[in-house]
């Protein structure tokens, strides 16, 4: 299952729209990377709205993503973790910690339109 | 009472995605929450992410539970891979024999009611968990 990656502006937004094996989150993993050095994106957005479970595995690969694209320079924003997910991933003791998160797409992109705002 | 046994067989990272929602369309079934199904699906995620890292291959056994008072899902994972040596290790928080992941029991057990591992050096691993509808839980 492919990951569509949209490209807008100085932005990347991934956006997954269904469950994803290990295989699927390394390749996209891959794809964000080699797209943020394509296109010199200045951030990316992960959307999970659509991940009913995120174990151990997906939240290290979305971990990485964030310090590989930061390695970059640029800055990864993961949107729409749903509240049972949430709560789940505390349970497990996962913590995304140093990862920006956002509530839905749309907080994603007004913190990263501000942000950059303020730069510009 | 123990309902009928749904088996996933666990050989490849697509059966732990499938083995996941098995287990969350049978909790949902049950009349567990969203939340409770999402923390059993999760559960069998780390689970059978086990199997395939450790073992390679096994099975997850889901069945619905039914005690006088109270229903609830039971999930059993068994593979016959190398076992794990130190169980009282595992069984700590932190703990990873494979880099950054763990086998992540700990986190498992937090997520279910009841826990329950069996393991010998080169025989196999059996860990089997429950967990019992919040609404009919006893106080």
């Amino acid at each position: 299952m492919e990951v569509p990656i949209l490209k807008q502006g100085e932005f990347l937004i991934a956006t997954i729209q269904a469950a994803l094996s290990d295989a699927d989150l390394e390749h996209l993993r891959l794809a964000l990377v080699q797209r943020v050095v394509r296109f010199r994106s200045r951030a990316v957005i992960v959307d999970v709205t659509a991940m009913d479970v995120m174990d151990s595995f997906a939240s290290r690969t979305l971990r990485e993503i964030a310090l590989m694209i930061r390695l970059r320079g640029a800055d990864t924003v993961i949107v729409g973790i749903q509240p049972e997910v949430a709560f789940a991933m505390v349970q497990l003791g996962l913590t995304l910690e140093g990862v920006g998160t956002a509530l839905d797409l749309e907080e994603g992109l007004a913190y990263l339109n501000q942000k950059f705002k303020n730069i510009n | 009472m123990a309902g009928e046994e749904i088996r996933v067989p666990i050989n490849s990272d697509q059966d732990i995605v499938l083995a996941r929602q098995q287990g969350k369309t049978l909790a949902a079934a049950s009349g567990f929450s969203l939340v409770d199904s999402t923390l059993i699906a999760t559960a069998i995620s780390e689970l059978a992410r086990n199997i395939v890292s450790y073992a390679k291959k096994g099975e997850i056994i889901l069945q619905k539970l039914s005690a006088p008072g109270r229903r609830g899902i039971s999930v059993l994972a068994v593979d016959s891979g190398p076992g794990i040596a130190d169980l009282r290790l595992a069984l700590r928080d932190g703990f990873s024999t494979s880099g950054s992941l763990g086998l992540g029991l700990p986190g498992v057990k937090r997520l279910m009611d009841e826990f329950e591992i069996s393991t010998a050096p080169g025989g196999g691993t059996v860990v089997r968990i429950k967990k019992w509808r919040q609404d009919q839980r006893e106080k």
